[in-house]
């Protein structure tokens, strides 16, 4: 059918189930935008490109889906950098479309001319430079065969303007054919039969899970092989939600703000299998004295992973989809009773360490502490809503005293740890999932640097909830500050002190300040339970730390506690 | 210790800034890389020689560039038997008075005079970096100008071709 590459584009969106996307139109997109109104095709627009784009990786991260995100040249592909890298890290599957200026005009330094592709190459999946329409189809079958894939990810296409002008006689290809690309599905079937001997050998195995469980969508496997084994359970921060917080065999985040028990048992396992882990600094602490007694297993659809942090004594390269399901066929050859009667001093130790130090807060104190607000808010959701952080210290809190019950329920910057992520993913993750309470918990200082989002979030009505928990300070930066350098404050205090809920009611959301203690459950019912938007600004003391704590570079077991 | 890699790419734009881009990216230190066009003409060899501490360290080089699309396979042509060459383009200075044993040295490396003029000429040399390296050793006295090399390329002796191995 012939048509110009604006439709086409729109063409291909509808080929691979698009149901949304994410954008901030400008000059070379404006032939696009043209088609997408006369298409009247679904659009989302946010106050900034850097909020497009996180709005789309909350939709993916609610949804399983691709999200979609288009920018122009430029400056508004630049705006996106920081949200592809977000993505890329945390593996989030993204098709990002940018305009670029027309290919006469390519390498000139032309009025909004930026190089993304080669901005982008360390930070996306795959990207393309879409200069003949005649590549469109092909190209956009190929990025979101490759986004949605294997290791999710990232990838982004720039098109010239031309190119969305231009005729083509559209046919959208039935098949890949990438001859350097081919996800792995299925793995070695022997490496699991050494992972079941190992097994049987271990005394005090340890589950370590991660975000590849809620990227498989296996969670549900995984729930069954522990509760079928009883083996110890801890996670990374991705992990959050994969397993019920709630569930007996399960002991909380490891690493730098991890809990005492699961930190313990990383040092004292004698196998720690991982399931979709990167082992980055944050989890391993110093790598060297990591997991010091135990033999390591790896489970990951990347094989790149292997061997890149931690030396794998076995590996399992698979999408996890498979390794469980086979994993879980062969730990059947002995009965859940045997499995659990060979792991019951372990656990009894687990328990132990649980009791002997628990995650600890000053709860008789007559400020408003952040974990009591995270744990007010937990009782009210039960776990049923879908919970989006910022990054920095009330990340850490909402990590702690969350008690999570669903993968896909926590939403945040893993990897790159990006402020100003919170409230656009949370934006998205309403779109993605418009039945369900999305809480955007965030920082004064995070909560800033998007905060323009508001706006969208007013547009559409979205019934977002925003927590503002706000201590005038960068509390994270304050917090290491406070321990590691002399209490220098070093330009991590905030002179102006703003009032955001004048701020949010500006830009179209209603807001409420809660600022006696007593009044924490009612009020903040009435806002997790009110229709619309709604935003709680909740004051905090300045000086309250993320405990325990495990100073950077050193072993997990040399925790700073709190209480 | 000095790994050499062949990796077949898809000769499209953009393949070698990934490659390049990924390369810096992950701080692997890399002495020497040459591409050009193969038997298959969507395909472009590189020959990569890269510098590992173990085994490790090379096995994410390998897996870090086997995830970039474009690239179809990688190679470890390290432990096998293998040629390699490499092609260097040396000027020297040779005044009509030490010309001839400049020529001398030339004749003893199996080289070729491929330009002369009244100051200098341009050596071109084909071999293991050695070779290329004791060459420009005994040149040195007489005043190198520029030297220009491809970096190392490499293949595997026997009937088969790498891709298929």
């Amino acid at each position: 059918m012939k048509m110009n590459g604006a439709q086409a584009v729109i063409e291909c969106l509808k080929h691979e189930n698009v149901e949304v996307v994410f954008g901030y139109p400008g000059g070379a997109v404006l032939t696009l935008y043209d088609e997408l109104y006369m298409a009247n095709f679904p659009h989302i627009l946010p106050r900034h490109e850097q909020g497009a784009i996180h709005a789309a990786d909350g939709y993916a991260r609610t949804t399983g889906k691709v999200g979609v995100c288009i920018a122009t040249s430029g400056p508004g592909a630049t705006n996106l950098i920081t949200g592809i890298a977000t993505a890329y890290m945390d593996s989030i599957p993204l098709v990002v479309i940018t305009g670029q200026v027309a290919v006469s005009l390519i390498g000139r330094d032309s009025f909004q001319e930026a190089d993304i592709t080669g901005i982008t190459t360390p930070i996306t999946k795959h990207n393309y430079l879409v200069k003949d329409v005649k590549d469109l189809p092909r190209v956009f079958k190929e990025a979101f065969y490759i986004a949605r894939t294997g290791r999710p990810g990232p990838v982004l296409i720039d098109i010239a303007k031309n190119v969305f002008a231009a005729e083509i006689d559209f046919e959208y290809p039935k098949t890949v054919n990438l001859r350097g690309y081919k996800p792995v599905c299925e793995g070695d079937e022997t490496s699991i039969d050494a992972v079941f001997t190992e097994l049987c050998n271990a005394q005090k195995p340890l589950f370590f899970i991660g975000g590849g469980i809620n990227l498989s969508d296996s969670s549900a496997k995984m729930r069954e092989i522990i509760a079928y084994t009883g083996i110890p359970t801890v996670s990374s921060l991705m992990g959050l939600g994969c397993v019920s917080q709630n569930d007996p065999h399960y002991f909380g985040m490891i690493g730098m703000h991890g809990t005492y028990a699961g930190n313990m048992s990383t040092t004292e396992t004698d196998l720690l299998i991982g399931f979709g882990v990167r082992f980055d600094d944050r989890v391993t602490g110093l790598l060297n004295e990591f997991a010091p007694r135990a033999k390591i297993i790896h489970f990951d659809i990347d094989a790149a992973e292997i061997n890149k942090n931690v030396r794998t004594y076995i590996r399992v390269v698979a999408d996890l989809k498979w390794s469980l399901n086979t994993f879980f066929a062969k730990i059947k050859q002995r009965t859940s009773a045997e499995w659990h009667q060979q792991f019951k001093p372990w656990l009894k130790q687990m328990y132990a360490w649980k009791e002997e130090k628990p995650l600890v807060y000053d709860k008789k104190s007559h400020q408003i502490l952040p974990q009591q607000v995270i744990e007010t808010i937990s009782k009210i959701t039960k776990g049923d809503a879908i919970i989006v952080t910022d990054v920095g210290q009330h990340q850490m809190w909402t990590a702690q005293y969350y008690e999570f019950q669903k993968p896909r329920s926590f939403l945040t910057s893993g990897g790159l740890g990006t402020m100003g992520y919170g409230l656009p993913a949370a934006l998205g993750a309403q779109v993605g999932a418009p039945g369900q309470k999305v809480i955007c918990i965030c920082g004064d200082g995070g909560f800033m640097m998007n905060c323009q989002e508001l706006m969208a979030i007013a547009d559409l009505n979205l019934p977002v909830k925003v927590i503002v928990l706000n201590n005038s300070v960068l509390g994270m930066v304050a917090q290491w500050q406070r321990t590691f350098y002399n209490g220098h404050y070093a330009h991590s205090t905030f002179k102006t002190k703003a009032d955001f809920v004048k701020l949010s009611k500006a830009m179209g959301v209603p807001a409420i300040r809660l600022e006696n203690k007593n009044e924490t459950q009612k009020l903040l019912e009435n806002a997790i339970c009110s229709d619309g938007p709604f935003l709680v600004e909740i004051c905090i003391p300045n000086e309250e730390n993320v405990l325990p704590m495990v100073p950077a570079g050193a072993r997990l077991d040399q925790m700073i506690m709190g209480g | 210790m000095k790994y050499t890699l062949a990796v077949l790419v898809e000769n499209k734009p953009g393949v070698l800034t990934h490659i390049s881009g990924l390369i810096s990216r992950r701080a692997f230190n890399i002495e020497s890389i040459a591409a050009g066009y193969t038997e298959e003409p969507d395909m472009t060899r590189i020959t990569i020689e890269v510098e590992a501490d173990d085994e490790y360290e090379l096995e994410q080089v390998v897996n870090q560039l086997s995830k970039l699309i474009d690239v179809i396979k990688i190679i470890d042509l390290t432990g096998q038997d293998r040629i390699h060459r490499e092609l260097a383009l040396i000027k020297v200075k040779a005044s009509p008075k030490n010309r001839a044993e400049v020529i001398n040295i030339v004749e003893i490396f199996r080289a070729h005079i491929v330009d002369v003029n009244k100051e200098t000429m341009i050596i071109e040399i084909t071999g293991e970096d050695t070779k290329i390296e004791a060459i420009c050793e005994l040149l040195k006295d007489y005043g190198i100008v520029e030297i220009v090399r491809t970096g190392r390329i490499a293949i595997c002796r026997g009937p088969r071709p790498a891709k298929n191995v």
